[in-house]
């Protein structure tokens, strides 16, 4: 079981966050939200860590 | 006729009449330089520095008294002090370490930027931009009177060229009337409207931005405001939309607010306007004078080509980005780095004309990188889309609680000099050492006990040697490289083994004049170094 990673942990995050905005560009704010949603499905696969997920939905809330 | 287009801060170069303007025929100069603002002046240095003779003419006689320019990022300091002007720079600039970002109106982090020791000049200082042209013309000055052959003319206003294989003519408008001189090379250092583009019929392509900014130079008369950067996401004073605190010298501080597209810039300009904005943002006890204050837009835009034959842009003529990561005056000093000693040693002879166009290459990777930057920057300061927003104000949200999403915060990221990897002018890197002194990498300084590494290099090739042999001078191709022999024992801070080494015990570099390293391998190898040397001149 591991912790959550909430330091920084991404090389080159200017280059992810252009990455991230350029694959909703052109998208319908539905189409945007549906990407979103798959995209942390895909992520929460790789994480797999049900612990760390459930950490990480915490970490997400307001 | 010769009415100025903007207020001088300083006159510096009446016009006065000169003898070329009742020449019979019109005088041939090997340098001209259009324009003489910060990049202009600059490039006189370097060639005038060469020994090079180079006339700068300006359609205004001094120093522009907008401040534009804030931020000056090391590399451009550097550059300044080869020149011989860093010193008085970083006296007279601030220095500034912490910063604060807000969303809404609560602080969601602060940072400190810890820059990395061992270096000569600042990460960067923030200094009005008169301050900066105002120190390369004091050195223009001192040069001058030391017999560079640099020459400047106020009041010298290019109205037409006209390319020729081999020089160009032009001509000019003075208060006296017009006069025609000839130049062997032309360099364009007038600026982002450039008008010598639009006398070539030259495209300037790129991204204009739906957003304006009203900045505003204040004299705070209460001051006690820390020397830190705020920066605000959507602050609720509406002073608007986004809103940027930054301290230059002299009491005077920068803000910048984010103030839309549609605006009507007159009404907006008006002083009792400009305050209304300043006191819903600082509150209504903070008692402070205007010193400067102007509304811009921004666009990245750039050239296809810096270079049309006998002529060269460089600076805001070439490219132009948002002012959001100080990266305009800092590239442009980085064009005048490249340019100089590659335009030197052909009108010397002493390299090939192919060496020339290496700076189109390498300046316009330079100048992508930096509208790259500056254009993340500007999207996440203003998203365009409504996800864009979304994703913006989540990092925001979660940089308050968690220290990774502040990295992805970009209110501009700092300017750091262009790596040119793939250069033509570059050999296979042949050492296994640290990415950050790869070929094409800028030198990172060093301390060498009282001095530093880089006040010993620059100007020409230099054959550097970490425990290692080579002989004390080369002599390749008409180019003579003198070595620079250091050893792990007089590094006492470790940092040039960081820099330079890695795991490896020895390593010899080629060291081109403008301080990018050409070549770099674990030891001397004539062969190889000679066949380098070639390759850095443009013979290979
Ligand atoms: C709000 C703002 C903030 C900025 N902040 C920063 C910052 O923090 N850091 C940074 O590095 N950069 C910054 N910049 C950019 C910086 O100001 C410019 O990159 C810099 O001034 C460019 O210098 P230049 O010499 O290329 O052009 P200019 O400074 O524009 O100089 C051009 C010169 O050419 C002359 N000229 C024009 N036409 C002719 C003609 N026909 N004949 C003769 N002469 C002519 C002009 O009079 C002028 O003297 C900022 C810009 C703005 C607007």
């Amino acid at each position: 079981m591991t912790d959550l990673i909430l330091t920084p942990n991404i090389d080159g995050v200017d280059d992810f966050y252009a990455e991230l905005l350029a694959a909703h560009e052109g998208l319908t704010k539905e189409d945007s939200d549906a990407l979103n949603a798959r995209l942390v499905l895909v992520l929460a696969n790789h994480v797999g860590d049900r612990e760390a997920l459930s950490q990480a939905l915490k970490a997400a809330e307001k | 006729m010769f009415d100025d287009r903007y207020t001088l801060a300083y006159k510096r170069y009446p016009y006065k009449k000169s003898a070329d303007q009742d020449a019979a025929s019109p005088v041939r100069h090997p340098v001209v330089v259009m324009g003489g603002g910060p990049i202009g002046i600059a490039t006189a240095l370097d060639l005038g520095r060469q020994g090079i003779p180079t006339l700068v003419l300006d359609d205004h006689e001094g120093v522009g008294m907008g401040s534009r320019a804030i931020c000056f990022a090391k590399r451009c300091l550097e550059v300044a002090g080869r020149y011989g002007c860093g010193k008085p720079m970083v006296d007279k600039g601030v220095v500034w370490n912490i910063g604060k970002v807000f969303n809404k109106d609560d602080q969601v982090f602060e940072f400190n930027l810890l820059p990395e020791e061992g270096h000569e000049y600042p990460a960067f200082i923030n200094m009005q931009q008169p301050y900066y042209e105002s120190f390369q013309l004091d050195r223009f000055e001192e040069l001058q009177k030391d017999g560079a052959p640099i020459e400047i003319r106020g009041k010298n206003r290019i109205d037409n060229v006209e390319v020729h294989d081999d020089y160009v003519t032009l001509e000019i408008m003075t208060p006296d009337g017009p006069y025609t001189l000839e130049a062997e090379w032309l360099i364009g250092c007038d600026g982002a409207a450039s008008p010598l583009r639009t006398m070539l019929d030259l495209d300037f392509t790129g991204k204009v931005f739906q957003d304006s900014f009203l900045i505003a130079d204040i004299k705070m008369k209460n001051d006690d405001f820390p020397t830190e950067r705020w920066f605000w996401f959507e602050p609720t004073h509406g002073g608007g939309a986004s809103t940027l605190l930054h301290k230059q010298p002299d009491d005077v501080w920068r803000v910048d607010f984010q103030i839309g597209w549609d605006v009507d810039r007159k009404e907006e300009m008006k002083e009792e306007n400009i305050r209304r904005r300043l006191d819903a943002f600082l509150g209504e006890n903070v008692q402070y004078d205007m010193v400067w204050s102007s509304i811009y837009t921004f666009q990245c835009k750039r050239m296809d080509s810096f270079r049309h034959g006998r002529v060269f842009f460089a600076g805001d003529a070439a490219h132009q980005v948002s002012p959001f990561g100080a990266r305009g005056a800092n590239s442009g000093m980085q064009d005048v780095d490249n340019l100089g000693w590659k335009l030197g040693m052909v009108m010397r002879g002493e390299a090939p004309d192919s060496l020339l166009a290496t700076y189109n290459y390498e300046r316009i990777h330079g100048a992508d990188e930096n509208i790259l930057n500056s254009t993340r920057s500007t999207d996440f300061i203003t998203p365009k889309s409504e996800m864009s927003r979304l994703l913006r104000d989540a990092v925001l949200d979660l940089s308050e609680k968690h220290e990774f999403a502040r990295p992805m915060v970009n209110s501009g990221r700092l300017s750091v000099p262009c790596t040119y990897d793939g250069s033509p002018l570059n050999s296979a890197d042949a050492l296994d050492g640290p990415a950050r002194s790869r070929p094409g990498s800028v030198c990172p300084d060093a301390p060498l006990g009282d001095d530093f590494l880089l006040s010993k290099l620059g100007d020409k090739f230099i054959l550097l040697t970490i425990d290692a042999d080579a002989p004390d001078m080369i002599e390749e191709s008409g180019i003579q490289v003198t070595r620079l022999a250091l050893s792990t024992t007089d590094d006492k801070t470790g940092a040039l083994r960081e820099r330079y080494l890695g795991d490896n015990d020895s390593a010899v570099y080629l060291i081109r004049p403008d301080q990018h390293v050409a070549a770099r391998r674990p030891s001397f190898d004539d062969n190889q170094i000679r066949a380098a040397i070639r390759r850095a001149i443009g013979k290979e």
